[in-house]
């Protein structure tokens, strides 16, 4: 597709090129990284449970409102407001299971998955409840923008990839190299095993659910500054997410990560290539594609191995 | 506190509507190995599972040591020092034999882990040199001493055993039955379900012999070695199912 003149050619004749190209692979390497942190939550609820959780977008949504209510009504300073913001998520995610998920004792992954789809219902319009209808905006948490070889990236872009970052990063440590990580992981590869060793298979699914809350809350806190928030976006950010953890391999955290960034920059590409109309539809495509063709998602298999 | 390490009453349970153990009673004393022998489907595996709450008792008691553990879970067994190695070891295959170990003290107070770690290497050398690995990728017999040690690294004050022969090479099953004797010899409670009869009977102080969910018999380990039912049905004078013999002699 490299011309001689160093331009990108489109399928409908766009042209774009090099700082442009770059642009838009910033723009996608941002929700990317915005849809990992998403991918995530799906991905750790699946590993202890089996089961989808329909109710991570709303995650995402709290993130954000809470955030801006600790900020704008609690007037907090922005970072103790983002800290406040995304633990409350957190602890909606830990209340969630134990309300919504626990008492369903049979585990049954079709009931659950619909209570899930309950419960981000739920979730929203209670949030329009106490926060109201209107959007929702946060300050940025650094103004202005860098240069990268022409293209432009506000530094807010910045923090989102700095913060998705720390988080994988924290994530891969915790689930490595400390008891609680590691029993979560034992948790995920076998129940009946893990409750041999003395692990509580009910207490690493609501810490689950907090860990998954706490990621949604993550990126809901870091896009509010940039495209504002309202109770009604989780359903967007749950699809997305959903599809990115799909596309990468349910139940494998890097896979998650990997397949949240190819659908972010999957999307922008389509946007620079084709048209903007279908950026949307775009993860809708590549999730049923994904589903058809390779399910098992294209960074490897489930982290449910057994001996 | 008495020598009674675990006392089973009557026990009954099973799965769905189907009753496997019907009135099943057993004692194991402090520093015994007790084997229960018999063959396929006759409860051994769900005695076991019963005692530890993998599966929940219909009937009938458990007690440990002073403590009636009937109702337990699996996880609070572990905690009150009851730890068993299942049949097909449940390892966590993708992970590496250290984290497995390390998974094995979960229940146990912390700053323990090391010295039982210590132990289980002494016991099993060859994990301290598969360290690293996953333990998906060691052989059958490894698998089998890492299932081991990792039940031992919660320091339990009675070890179950389900089955730790199957599938393994002769040579690797006189290795684990020779660590069990060193346990054993260590003053550590084991109560061992095996089908291999002679070889379970030749490491054991008592066995019992279960047949359709009940104890058929039972006594030392000598007595049943040289017991004329024994050695007809489970030391391979017995015919197959059709053995008119075996049926009658043991009936109940």
């Amino acid at each position: 597709m490299i011309s001689s003149t160093g331009l990108f050619q489109g399928r409908h004749g766009k042209t774009v090129d090099t700082p442009e190209l770059l642009q838009f692979a910033l723009a996608g390497l941002k929700n990317g990284s915005i849809y990992a942190l998403v991918a995530l939550g799906f991905t750790i609820v699946y590993a202890s449970t089996g089961v989808l959780n329909f109710a991570q977008g709303e995650f995402v949504m709290l993130g954000g409102m809470l955030s801006v209510w600790a900020y704008s009504t609690l007037g907090l300073p922005l970072p103790l407001a983002g800290l406040l913001g995304v633990l409350l998520t957190g602890l909606v995610g830990v209340i969630f299971e134990l309300l919504a998920i626990r008492p369903r004792k049979d585990g049954d992954p079709l009931a659950l998955i619909i209570i899930t789809v309950g419960g981000s219902m739920l979730l929203s319009s209670l949030a329009r409840h106490l926060f109201g209808p209107t959007e929702k905006a946060l300050p940025r948490f650094s103004e202005g923008s860098v240069n990268i070889f022409g293209a432009s990236l506000e530094r807010q872009s910045l923090w989102i990839f700095g913060i998705a970052a720390v988080a994988v990063v924290l994530l891969t440590f915790m689930y490595s190299y400390t008891r609680l990580g590691k029993a979560m992981r034992a948790c995920a590869i076998d129940r009946n095993a893990a409750r041999l060793v003395g692990i509580e298979p009910r207490m690493m699914v609501t810490l689950s659910f907090g860990l998954a809350a706490i990621l949604g809350g993550l990126a809901g806190l870091a896009t509010t500054p940039l495209t504002q928030t309202a109770f009604n976006v989780g359903p967007s950010f749950g699809v997305k997410g959903f599809a990115a953890a799909i596309l990468g391999g349910l139940g494998n955290p890097f896979a998650a990560v990997l397949g949240g960034l190819t659908l972010g920059l999957l999307e922008s590409m389509s946007v620079a290539f084709i048209s903007s109309t279908y950026k949307d539809a775009i993860s809708l495509i590549i999730l049923l594609l994904v589903l058809f063709v390779r399910p098992q998602g294209l960074f490897g298999g489930s982290s449910r191995q057994k001996v | 506190m008495s020598d009674t390490v675990l006392q089973v009453e009557e026990l009954h349970a099973g799965y769905g509507h189907v009753e496997v153990l019907r009135g099943v009673s057993l004692r194991v004393d402090r520093g015994e190995l007790v084997t229960v022998i018999g063959a396929n489907g006759a409860g051994k595996s769900t005695l076991l599972k019963s005692i530890v709450g993998m599966v929940s008792p219909w009937e009938g008691r458990v007690v440990f040591g002073d403590r009636d553990i009937s109702n337990i879970s699996p996880e609070k067994a572990v905690r009150s020092g009851v730890a068993l190695v299942p049949e097909g070891r449940l390892l966590f295959g993708a992970m590496s034999v250290e984290e497995n170990l390390e998974l094995g003290a979960y229940a146990s107070r912390r700053g323990e882990g090391a010295a039982a770690m210590s132990r289980v290497c002494e016991l099993f050398p060859v994990l301290s040199e598969r360290r690293t690995q996953s333990a998906a990728t060691l052989s059958g017999g490894e698998q089998q001493m890492l299932a081991v040690g990792r039940a031992l690294m919660s320091n339990p004050r009675l070890l179950l055993l389900d089955e730790p022969s199957l599938g393994l090479a002769p040579r690797v099953i006189s290795e684990i039955f020779a660590a069990l004797d060193v346990l054993r010899a260590s003053g550590m409670t084991i109560l061992l379900v095996e089908q291999d009869a002679r070889l379970a009977l030749k490491h054991a102080d008592r066995g019992y012999v279960m047949r359709t969910g009940r104890v058929a018999l039972e006594g030392s380990s000598t007595a049943l070695l040289a017991n004329d039912d024994v050695r007809l049905i489970y030391l391979g004078g017995w015919n197959g199912p059709n053995d008119a013999r075996a049926d009658t002699e043991l009936g109940g």
